[in-house]
């Protein structure tokens, strides 16, 4: 799928110090990464990474060292988060009772987990269909490889949060996979 | 510990986030309890087949944006104030095109001329390291075995590139392809840091007195090195910070004057 840029030039960048592009600017995939995978669309990531990079740049007086990336990352999903509810499309107000989904993990089928285990299309399309807060769980943990603290400081939660979350992504991630590898049998298996 | 507490501590203990007791009572647990063990199993293949997987799932800023917000270093450097607004333009003209367009495009030739050549070899590092970047250009040949990857240049180019294994030092070969830069045709080595890739050019100098002293540039948020060693042209290029790149030319350059390197006492 290309990236297409939007059409409209963009807004005039404001400067760029030399500090600011040696500490922020190495981690521009990991924002666009963890962006992408939030927006879901080339268009809307595009928007948010540029944002969240403005903003980056606007507060960058007031980062203290540290981690760039983590510090990065947590603007980026807030610049996500504040976008998204400024105009709230349908499909992504997916309400998220942790209550409501128990951590019921049922056994998968051996056929599936064969098939995960090297189709790429699938775990992509099981991983767009997790609700927000479990994909961004998965792709900060398994994609950008961050340890739990890391991911309790980006997202602002709790160890434990995270820990449950993770867990409850992993066995929502599962099921996904067994319904999108018991869809793929049905049409055609290659 | 009972089955309960393992729906939440198995994924913890899976990503190596529990602590030492915590991780005995878990080890021991799943060996005496075949369904969590079961379980354990297949949360342990999915993540496996997660990690297998992270290179294509990972996204990648599109090369537009990197443009965007990466202020241009030339070598005679105009005020810095004037140029970020500047490049900005330059590419949001070119937004529209794909990448690989992009490059052949005339305006990128002007810019280019207006250069010394030394920047001129960087750009088109550059350019050659994110062309490659795209679906199915990374590697002709994909190995990470040395000697996979060095026979595969034979009869393609008239030299034979030096290949050796860096994985001991964290640096994993990835594969190899032919390339061109500066007009002529240069091997091209891939290696991987993570999820990051390094790409390693290689071609025979035109004089064969060796320059030790490394060279580097950053563009676009890449990293650019360059060296003349025992006759032959290296350029790596890389997004990974430039510490960890020196340090892969670093030991690029100790193997490479080990053993595989002809020609050297």
């Amino acid at each position: 799928m290309p990236n297409e840029a939007p059409a409209a030039s963009p807004p005039p960048q404001p400067a760029i110090g030399a500090r600011f592009e040696a500490v922020v600017l190495p981690w521009l995939d990991a924002a666009w990464n963890l962006a992408r995978w939030l927006a879901r669309d080339d268009a809307d990531a595009q928007d948010v990474v540029q944002e969240a990079m403005l903003r980056a740049l606007r507060y960058f007086d007031s980062f203290r060292g540290g981690d760039a990336r983590v510090w990065l990352l947590a603007i980026v999903r807030n610049t996500y988060f504040t976008m998204r509810t400024r105009t709230p499309p349908g499909h992504l107000l997916e309400p998220l009772d942790e209550d409501v989904h128990v951590l019921s993990d049922e056994q998968a089928s051996p056929e599936a987990l064969t098939l995960l285990a090297v189709d790429v299309g699938l775990l992509r399309q099981a991983l767009e269909r997790l609700p927000p807060p479990w994909r961004e769980a998965i792709v900060l943990r398994e994609l950008e490889e961050c340890s739990y603290k890391e991911i309790a400081a980006i997202t602002g939660q709790r160890i434990g949060t995270v820990m449950s979350r993770l867990a409850r992504a992993r066995v929502r991630l599962k099921l996904e996979l067994t319904h999108c590898v018991g869809e793929a049998s049905h049409h055609d298996l290659r | 510990m009972i089955c309960a507490d393992t729906g939440l501590l198995l994924h913890a203990w899976l990503d190596d986030e529990l602590d030492v007791a915590q991780s005995a009572a878990m080890a021991d647990h799943l060996q005496g309890c075949a369904a969590c063990a079961a379980r354990a199993r297949e949360h342990e293949r999915l993540r496996r087949a997660l990690a297998l997987a992270q290179l294509d799932l990972y996204r990648r800023a599109p090369a537009a944006l990197h443009e965007r917000w990466t202020p241009r270093h030339d070598d005679a450097a105009p005020p810095a104030a004037l140029r970020p607004r500047r490049t900005s333009t330059v590419w949001a003209a070119a937004a529209g095109f794909a990448a690989a367009l992009l490059l052949a495009t005339p305006l990128f030739y002007t810019v280019q001329q207006r250069r010394g050549a030394g920047a001129a070899l960087v750009d088109d590092a550059v350019s050659s390291h994110l062309r490659a970047l795209q679906p199915q250009h990374l590697m002709d040949v994909a190995s990470t075995n040395q000697h996979t990857v060095k026979p595969w240049f034979d009869g393609k180019l008239d030299f034979s590139p030096r290949v050796v294994d860096l994985a001991g030092a964290g640096f994993p070969l990835a594969g190899g392809r032919l390339d061109a830069l500066n007009g002529r045709s240069v091997a091209a080595l891939v290696y991987r840091r993570q999820l990051h890739l390094i790409s390693v050019y290689q071609w025979p100098a035109a004089t064969p007195d060796a320059s030790a002293a490394l060279r580097e540039s950053r563009q676009q948020g890449y990293t650019v090195l360059r060296w003349i060693e025992d006759g032959m042209h290296y350029v790596v290029v890389s997004d990974v910070d430039p510490a960890t790149l020196r340090q892969f030319a670093q030991e690029l350059r100790q193997r490479t004057n080990g053993s595989d390197a002809p020609g050297t006492p």
